[in-house]
């Protein structure tokens, strides 16, 4: 109100219903695909559910949040660029790390009969 | 290397500048270090809903003999949930704009409806919880209930947090009307609750649809 940047940094009614338009089609594809049980196979559909959540939050950014290049001389592009690499690295790492220690941990009764192995070779040479 | 310079000089930069106008603070909204610092906030917080995504996406296949999502679930309570909290962000949106053009009345009023409808979900969320504790699925059945409260309930928090802020600003506003102080605490609130909508998206689709499939 004290000025037209104010105006600017907050958008306009067009604005806030061209997002409100996109994030509800959005919203509306994936809960309908999900409801629908369309012939997709799962991974696809996981996909695109996943994809037009992606898509959303850049709306969101765009239309709701007013995030652009220039806002705050670009501090808040930087900031959110860092937070968006601290998420990546956070999320792929637990993914990976734990995926990986399933993948080699010893299934239960494998395990078990080792140590039965072991311990009758133990009585063996004891 | 002039660029890197540049860039680590640019903190120290607009500092003295900021200092000068911010005691007439109307002056310009660069005047104000409060949005930019909101904002590294918020960009904090999404790294610990970050963190709790990752927990659920680690623990959210270990249901321990217990429930899985498809018997929890119901993808049409869950997009009443989400069209609630959408259209509250474009009413704080609406809000906003009248705010601009100084219209307190009318900010009031779209403000209190992004309070009925921030209520809604809430109150949502309440009967969900409730009715998961109550058929044995609460947090301590499984691993995947655990991490699934966790994250959920911690935006639900968020929600709450924001609507006890957004009760206490309409009070300031009604006392004072649209002074500069309310109006950035007005922008700041409004980046909080857009914010909470955008954490939500990532909640509908990979802690609720992507397992209903």
């Amino acid at each position: 109100m004290s000025s037209h940047t104010h105006t600017a940094s907050h958008g306009t009614m067009g604005q806030l219903m061209i997002g409100f338009g996109l994030a509800a089609l959005l919203t509306i594809i994936p809960f309908g695909l999900v409801m629908g049980e369309v012939g997709i196979s799962r991974s696809t559909l996981v996909g695109i559910i996943m994809g037009l959540g992606a898509v959303q939050i850049l709306v969101h950014l765009v239309y709701f949040l007013h995030l652009s290049r220039s806002s705050e001389e670009g501090w808040t592009l930087s900031a959110s660029i860092f937070a968006v690499i601290i998420l990546a690295i956070v999320l792929a790492g637990s993914l990976w790390v734990m995926h990986n220690m399933n993948e080699n941990m010893m299934p239960m009764p494998e395990m078990h009969r080792q140590i039965e192995q072991m311990k009758s070779l133990q009585a063996q040479e004891g | 290397m002039t660029p890197r310079d540049a860039e680590l000089a640019l903190p120290d930069g607009p500092a003295p500048h900021a200092h000068a106008v911010g005691h007439d603070g109307a002056e310009h909204h660069h005047a104000s270090p409060t949005p930019i610092g909101f904002w590294i906030y918020l960009m904090s917080d999404c790294i610990i809903f970050g963190a709790l995504f990752a927990t659920y996406a680690v623990l959210g296949g270990s249901y321990a003999g217990g429930p899985a999502p498809k018997d929890l679930f119901e993808p049409g309570f869950v997009a009443i949930e989400t069209a609630l909290l959408l259209i509250s962000s474009v009413t704080f949106g609406v809000a906003m704009l009248q705010a601009e053009k100084g219209r307190r009345d009318t900010t009031l009023m779209w403000l209190a409806v992004t309070g009925l409808f921030g209520a809604g979900f809430i109150g949502m969320e309440l009967y969900e919880f409730r009715h998961l504790v109550h058929i044995g699925a609460g947090p301590d059945r499984s691993a995947f209930l655990s991490s699934f409260f966790a994250l959920v309930a911690t935006h639900g928090l968020h929600v709450t947090g924001g609507i006890i802020w957004l009760v206490t600003l309409m009070a300031q506003i009604r006392m004072h009307g649209l002074i500069e102080a309310n109006m950035r605490r007005l922008s700041t609130l409004s980046m909080f609750w857009h914010f909470l909508d955008l954490v939500w998206i990532g909640v509908f689709s990979f802690v609720y649809l992507v397992r209903l499939v």
